[in-house]
């Protein structure tokens, strides 16, 4: 069997990035720009901390992990893995679209991957998630098509969060420096350079279609950083807040 | 009156002042589409509301949320409204059948009986 600490580590980084970003993305429930988007953000939303549920409840059942519930909120924030960009307020929604839309492509060419993993239950949870995943992609696509032919102010606005968000995405595909070689080694998925060769391919069209300029990517530098537990000052609070009721008695029966 | 909310998400949202008169610019406005809803494959689609959008991609992203979200679906159809041709109210009368006429009506024949006959018979 593959190296227990390498699976381990890979699975909490796609978790830890699921739950924030989930938590992130729920909050502008009752505050999205029009009734069916505020409907639609907010279910993806909750897919989201399904998929984190998943990958916990994997870690938990095949790997020997903790309970997901309280691995997921009594952790100290070192032990997160999640990646910069999913811990970003939300700021705008032109932000917070954009970083739907390039997490979104991110997860689903890694999931996609999956589907040959040596590992079986990234193979079932990808095959689970695959419909979900398209539907995202479908609704950030179309979203990013409107706002960026939507006029002058929306057009200048979704530029300049792709330029703000390119460098935090790229950070989601930090390979670890410990354990990327056995991973691949072992075929249990094919490593971060190959999925963010695949990202691009997969975002470059739609932003082309936009009329967005992407941003020279050989000139950004990825910002890494949250795989290793080094995280921003949005982090901790964000935790504080997702764990304040299951805090208040960790022995409560639900 | 401005909006003093005590939740700052929502005066992050500088909604400004409620009694203001808005404006709307040409193209702001969306458009209404009509949901149709496949429950399984060959089912017709049937007809379930209608959602607001600006264009009909994102018309059927908001019609999978609010019509197939809960309800068993394989596909849905949105039509923009205004693209739905239709009679008049008034012309209601042209539908109503003379009574004279009624055995054109296919349910006045009677054929219930011979079927159930040929379907013991087999």
């Amino acid at each position: 069997m593959t190296n227990h600490a390498a699976l381990t580590d890979l699975i909490i980084k796609m978790a830890d990035d699921e739950l924030i970003l989930g938590h992130r993305n729920s909050e502008w429930t009752g505050l999205g720009p029009v009734m069916e988007e505020d409907i639609a953000f907010s279910s993806m939303a909750q897919d989201k901390i399904g998929h984190a549920w998943a990958l916990y409840r994997t870690l938990h059942e095949d790997l020997g992990g903790e309970d997901p519930d309280r691995f997921a909120f009594m952790r100290p924030e070192k032990a997160f893995k999640c990646a910069h960009l999913t811990e970003m307020p939300n700021g705008e929604y032109d932000f917070s679209l954009m970083r739907h839309f390039l997490f979104d492509h991110a997860e689903t060419v890694r999931y996609e991957s999956l589907q040959e993993s040596s590992f079986e239950p990234f193979r079932l949870l990808s095959k689970k998630v695959k419909g979900e995943l398209k539907y995202h992609t479908l609704h950030a696509n179309a979203w990013i098509m409107q706002l960026s032919t939507a006029g002058e102010e929306s057009y200048i606005r979704m530029q300049a969060a792709l330029n703000h968000s390119i460098a935090l995405a790229a950070g989601v595909f930090e390979p670890s420096a410990e354990h990327e070689a056995t991973l691949i080694a072992d075929k249990v998925y094919p490593g971060e350079a190959v999925l963010y060769q695949r990202w691009l391919d997969r975002i470059y069209p739609v932003l082309v279609k936009a009329s967005l300029n992407m941003p020279d990517i050989s000139a950004i530098t990825p910002v890494y950083g949250g795989r290793q537990g080094f995280h921003t000052e949005y982090l901790q609070p964000l935790l504080t807040e997702m764990g304040e009721v299951f805090n208040l008695d960790t022995e409560a029966r639900w | 009156m401005s909006n003093d909310s005590l939740d700052p998400r929502v005066n992050r949202l500088k909604l400004g002042d409620a009694t203001a008169v808005i404006k709307v610019e040409e193209g702001e406005n969306w458009n209404i589409y009509e949901v149709f809803h496949q429950e399984k494959r060959g089912a017709h689609h049937e007809h379930v509301g209608c959602v607001h959008a600006p264009d009909p991609q994102l018309a059927l992203v908001f019609a999978k949320e609010q019509f197939a979200r809960r309800k068993k679906c394989v596909n849905l159809w949105v039509v923009r409204s205004a693209d739905i041709l239709a009679f008049d109210v008034e012309d209601e009368d042209m539908f109503a059948n003379n009574l004279e006429k009624n055995y054109r009506d296919a349910s006045g024949f009677k054929v219930m009986e011979k079927i159930n006959k040929f379907k013991q018979s087999k």
